[in-house]
């Protein structure tokens, strides 16, 4: 009736997980409780859950990759302490747990903490950089994000009901199969990623339908900002790269479930296929990750250096080039599978060559600086905490891109600290500076300045305390995923190691204070005219928050920088421009839809894990039922009066005139 | 044909003189005749100085990578020092950059000029793609030779015939048979030195990964596929060798220790073999196949020459995975140490 | 210029509609037609690429017959041909189908679309009826490697059919209930492209597995 699910899936005898999960239930129980209690249930289903909006639904992914940031944290912290420790000892994570824990913080870490914090900023940001009202389909963007979350429950249930995957976060066959792991842990890792998988699709054609197709009036290509070009190139990726994961994924349910033969060991299968799919999938995900992060840099460097991006033309000409090359690099993943020297050569050149369009954004990024006048708030020290740090993980990366040179350090602790040192330094750093920056447009006020560069003092010093010493593990021959070891000369530098972990987690606790204390003090760090940084892409013309409609009127883009250009012709002709001609605003209606898919795609997920086949095919039918009954709606828009568009539209008018006529009073 | 000769003869004798010089620095006692350090007590109070000490630690014991014994180490080492060389010329000064024009545009100092139209400049443009582009264009020569010279499948340039030795990972040990010599060992490999050594590898359960760091390149190993590795340690000593790519829960103890003896010792080392011990055959293969955690090294007295092929080509099936689970296997499975 | 060109040049500044006027109003209706055709290729070149991989995967394990049968063992051209005709009919039938509902023709559109059902579940039929015979013979998709991939890449073809069988019945309730509405001519502009798209998909099955597989 209930497959293999029974209460001896649960780890009543070990304490970690059966304490971890205490908590965190307590914590959810206590934050439904008070949401009910304070009578806020009806708005958050009316304005977030069930919102189609785009801002709202980029701001739901931060948020998501913010939690599942603590959570892979948690893992990170275990994992440093348990090599810190487990030197001619066993440690406190026994084998099967310690293999669930790295393996959970991968995953964790790229799916539903990396891709959710880019496609949050992306989602929020564009539309309005764009000049438009929302995304191109915003029903399916919401559907996208709650099955992203849903991929996220999985993950999250399987440290209290059963296990999560032991292989580590990519499940290479023959060990992923069902003869060597036998168990649900693998199981949880391929449903979850199939249905967020589904998700990531869908906000990959969202975003490139949108940005290929919906300008304001007279925004070219060419006078897209930055942030869109890297988003264009990133979801086109998304778009090309995903449905390899998909299929992959598949055939390895397919071996687990039914009994094929695509990568078991007997029976024709072919384990190194595995390799090249998946890694097919594996290598243009990295470039999804950090081109947004690159966007941001552009914006933030740009913005708060007081000048123009330097090399428009070269920057989109390196993206495109990124993105193309992005396909043609994977196997530098598995040089020592003895391909042989003429394709191992092959690859590493290619992947060199890489380096060329991302150094040429490096140097165009410094030459934006050049003759600026550089403010360091917080975004801008994680940008140059960026430039530095990614520069010596990029050159890590062309290092290992030498085949002779990834022979004795694949797979080592160098390799580990090669992708944390791009992934922490660029994806996330730029996450943050991005969080950070746009945080005032979504949320109408600033965080708090010092705490946020505190933060980013914590974050680098402890992200360099963390990983140098890995660096120095795999030069002495300290391999990946180890959960003891023996060797004398690699237990300081897990000390160090350990202790660069603790300093990261002050930076996550004072991030969390810098939160708390602004919105505390969020009167003092009011955002009163929508442009708090003297910003100059078209964002910054709309109020903090913006209305549900972006813009009163669609503006007309007459150049690069629209913004910019608009900003300066007001203060020189010290007026803001004519008030337009209201008209009223038709937005898309919010919808359930996504919120009740992910529900019953949650409750299939789970039922495929534990075989429960009954369930799922309920929750097979209750999705389907669910888009039917969402295209049987009639009326899918909603009309804004032009009144009300003028109401709100003149109240951030007058705010910016206020602020014009101060700074005329200045000057 | 394994040349040796490093690509960039100045980098070589630069990075030879760095690592004598960083040899004299012993802040302790100096590591012993096996390249091996001593190990240290891990009291809280050493780690407190860990971080001082570390810079030193690292003088005083060279990194097994950095420290090759054997000719196909030794070449994978000049090619990581020479393309890193090559690659800081252009990050160090890119850092520097970083740090000086944000410093000297800060908006606080009146001294540098504002350029708030200056987002163009066609030399900057050529500059900028030029200096990546040759940079790769050179390590591209690097990364195209270095990559046939040093194909693990290509055998060592010699004049001594070489050693064969046919590898099987299992879970969690590796099996080494000396199909010449007809003996066989677990969790150790003895080996002359001088000699070249030619590895055929294959699995018999999981992909994983056969390392020696000081040695040279590692290969995967694949159940009913051969891999080759060919590798040579250049003088006696002893070093560490272990599974480098993730093969379950017993993964942490896939190590075994490398012998290379002279090659009388050798000789010897095979006859005493022959004198006990188990055999090596197709019973004792399958029972050695199922899963167990922290084999002890021990060594087969007969070993079947041709039990390899029967590995590879899967006519011996391959190794059983977890038999036993928590509440069973198919929930969460466990292997009994 | 006049207020009707100015407002289709604001809804459609790049003349995507190449300029010619909106069907309906002003409001753009021309303008999201486009937009939702875009978005629907954009995931059907996702779903291209996905096949891509199950053709990849069928490509490298097409000789891993394990001493099992292989295609030319199995392969019945005969069969082959009927289910490309089946499909490349139904294809037809539904461009009819199209053309009816954009003449509001219920007669052309309800008889059509019924048509191409028939001739989709036909193909899925004769398909099925292939399947289960390989698989009483011994060689269903666990025998081998080769088969694993034949099922994956033939019968994932044959699932999206399903699907779009299903949808098809759902949009002839759609028009039905609610007419020839314009999100619903969407949708069924959306439908017909997958249609298509599925019939090229087809073309790649029948020549990589079938007519390549049959000299083996």
């Amino acid at each position: 009736m209930l497959g293999k699910l029974s209460w001896a899936a649960v780890p009543l005898n070990q304490p970690l997980p059966m304490i971890a999960s205490g908590v965190v239930g307590l914590t959810i129980l206590g934050v439904l409780v008070l949401i009910v209690l304070k009578g806020w249930l009806p708005y958050l289903w009316r304005d977030w859950i069930t919102s189609v909006d785009h801002k709202h639904i980029g701001i739901m992914y931060t948020l998501l990759a913010m939690v599942m940031l603590l959570r892979g944290f948690a893992d990170a912290i275990m994992m440093r302490s348990q090599q810190a420790l487990a030197f001619r000892a066993p440690g406190f994570l026994p084998p099967e747990h310690y293999d669930q824990i790295f393996s959970a913080h991968g995953t964790l870490m790229i799916f539903f903490v990396a891709m959710p914090f880019v496609i949050g900023l992306m989602n929020f940001v564009i539309p309005l950089q764009l000049g438009v009202r929302d995304v191109a389909f915003p029903t399916l963007n919401s559907v996208g994000f709650w099955l992203t979350a849903t991929g996220a429950l999985l993950v999250n249930v399987s440290l209290v009901v059963g296990e999560f995957a032991r292989t580590g976060w990519l499940p290479y066959p023959p060990l992923s199969e069902i003869a060597y792991s036998p168990g649900v842990g693998v199981d949880y890792y391929l449903w979850s990623l199939e249905i967020s998988g589904v998700g990531t699709l869908l906000s990959g054609i969202n975003l490139v339908t949108t940005i290929l197709k919906m300008h304001a009036p007279g925004m070219t290509y060419m006078r897209m900002p930055m942030f869109c070009w890297t988003a264009l190139a990133s979801n086109l990726l998304i778009v090309a790269a995903f449905p390899i994961l998909t299929a992959t994924l598949a055939m390895l349910l397919l071996d687990r479930y039914l009994g094929f033969h695509f990568f078991t060991n007997e029976a024709g299968g072919n384990v190194m296929m595995f390799m090249n799919l998946i890694w097919a999938w594996g290598h243009p995900e990295v470039y999804i990750l950090i081109l947004p992060a690159f966007g941001v840099f552009s914006e933030v460097i740009a913005t708060f250096s007081r000048k123009p991006l330097f090399g428009y033309r070269s920057m989109v000409a390196a993206t495109m080039i990124i993105c193309i090359l992005a396909f043609t690099v994977w196997l530098h993943h598995f040089f020592t599978m003895g391909a042989g020297a003429d394709v191992n050569a092959i690859f590493g050149i290619a992947s060199m060559i890489i380096a060329v369009p991302t150094g040429v954004k490096v140097f165009n990024w410094l030459f934006t600086m050049y003759g600026g006048r550089v403010v360091f708030t917080a975004p801008i020290l994680w940008s140059l905490g960026f430039m530095v740090t990614f520069v010596i993980g990029g050159m890590t990366g062309v290092l290992l891109a030498v085949p002779p040179a990834d022979f004795m350090l694949h797979n080592s602790l160098f390799l580990v600290a090669h992708f944390h040192n791009v992934i922490i330094g660029g994806v996330l750093f730029g996450s943050f500076a991005g969080y950070t920056y746009w945080f005032p447009k979504a949320f109408g006020f600033r965080l708090h300045d010092g705490l946020g560069k505190a933060a980013f003092w914590f974050w680098i010093f402890g992200f360099y305390f963390a990983f140098m010493p890995l660096y120095v593990l795999g030069l002495e021959g300290m391999t990946r995923r180890m959960q003891h070891y023996d060797v004398a000369e690699w237990h300081p530098w897990t000390l160090i190691a350990a202790g660069g972990a603790a300093l990261i987690l002050c930076g996550i606790g004072t991030q969390i204070a810098q939160l708390v204390v602004s919105i505390r003090h969020r009167e003092a760090l009011r955002d009163v005219t929508g442009d708090p940084w003297n910003g100059r892409s078209l964002e910054w013309a709309t109020s903090s928050p913006p209305p549900a409609f972006n813009f009163a009127v669609l503006p007309s883009i007459e150049g690069e920088e629209a913004y910019w250009g608009i900003k300066q012709r007001a203060i020189r002709q010290a007026r803001l421009r004519d008030e337009p001609e209201y008209a009223e605003i038709e937005m898309p209606r919010n919808s359930p839809t996504g919120f009740i898919c992910a529900f019953f795609a949650s409750f299939m997920g789970f039922a495929l894990i534990w075989h429960i086949w009954w369930l799922v095919a309920l929750g097979l039918l209750g999705a389907f039922a669910t888009f039917v009954v969402f295209a049987w709606r009639d009326e899918d828009e909603y009309i804004i009066s032009a009144d009300e568009v003028a109401r709100i539209d003149r109240a951030n008018r007058r705010a910016r005139s206020e602020a014009l006529a101060r700074l005329q009073v200045t000057t | 044909m394994v040349a040796g000769q490093p690509v960039m003869p100045i980098v070589g004798v630069l990075s030879d003189e760095l690592r004598k010089l960083s040899m004299r620095a012993k802040p302790g006692e100096p590591p012993d005749s096996n390249g091996h350090c001593p190990p240290r007590p891990t009291s809280a109070r050493f780690a407190r100085h860990a971080v001082i000490l570390a810079p030193l630690l690292l003088a005083a014991c060279q990194p097994a990578v950095l420290d090759p014994k054997g000719l196909v180490g030794i070449a994978d080492k000049t090619i990581l020092v020479d393309s890193l060389a090559i690659m800081l010329a252009i990050v160090v000064p890119t850092i520097l950059a970083t740090f000086g024009f944000a410093w000297w545009f800060r908006a606080g100092n009146t001294r540098a000029k504002y350029l708030p139209e200056f987002e163009y400049s066609g030399r900057i443009e050529l500059i900028v793609w030029a200096i990546p582009l040759l940079v790769i264009i050179l390590l591209s020569g690097v990364a195209w030779i270095g990559s046939h010279e040093l194909d693990p499948a290509q055998p060592l340039a010699s004049k001594t015939p070489p050693l064969e030795v046919q590898v099987v990972s299992l879970d969690w040990k590796w099996l080494f048979i000396y199909p010449n010599q007809r003996v066989a060992s677990v969790n150790q490999l003895v080996v002359p030195a001088g000699v070249p050594i030619h590895f055929a590898l294959t699995s018999a359960s999981v992909m994983t990964a056969f390392f020696i760091p000081q040695l040279g390149s590692m290969i995967y190993t694949m159940n009913g596929m051969t891999t080759q590795l060919n590798l040579q340690a250049d003088a006696p000593g002893s070093f560490h060798g272990l599974a480098s790519h993730f093969s379950g829960d017993g993964f942490a103890d896939m190590h075994f220790e490398v012998r290379a003896v002279p090659a009388e010792q050798f000789a010897a080392w095979v006859e005493a073999t022959r004198k006990t011990g188990p055999t090596l055959d197709a019973a004792s293969y399958t029972s050695l196949a199922k899963q167990s955690i922290d084999a002890k090294p021990f060594t087969y007295r007969a070993a079947d020459p041709g039990l390899f092929q029967q590995v590879a080509t899967q006519q011996l099936p391959p190794g059983p995975g977890p038999q036993t689970g928590l509440p069973d296997r198919t929930v969460s499975p466990r292997t009994e140490k | 210029m006049s207020a009707f060109q100015a407002a289709a040049g604001r809804d459609d500044p790049h003349r995507i509609g190449h300029g010619r006027a909106p069907a309906r109003s002003i409001s753009g209706l021309a303008y999201k037609r486009i937009v939702v055709g875009y978005g629907f290729w954009i995931f059907l070149l996702s779903d291209i690429v996905m096949f891509s991989a199950f053709f990849a995967s069928y490509a490298v394990l097409v000789g891993n017959t394990a001493g099992g049968p292989s295609g030319h063992d199995l392969f019945d051209l005969r069969n082959v041909a009927l289910e490309t005709g089946c499909l490349l009919f139904s294809s037809f039938t539904c461009g009819i189908a199209s053309i009816g509902a954009q003449r509001r023709n219920g007669l052309w559109f309800y008889g059509a679309m019924a048509v191409t059902f028939l001739f989709g579940a036909a193909f899925l039929s004769i398909e099925l009826r292939e399947f289960v015979s390989m698989a009483a013979r011994g060689a269903g998709p666990t025998r081998s490697a080769f088969l694993s991939a034949f099922f994956t890449l033939v019968g994932c073809h044959g699932l999206h059919v399903t699907c779009g069988l299903l949808w098809l019945l759902t949009m002839m309730a759609q028009v039905y209930a609610k007419g020839y509405r314009a999100d619903i001519m969407r949708r069924v502009l959306c439908f017909s492209l997958f249609w298509h798209a599925l019939d090229i998909i087809w073309v790649g099955v029948f020549t990589v597995v079938y007519l390549m597989g049959a000299e083996r």
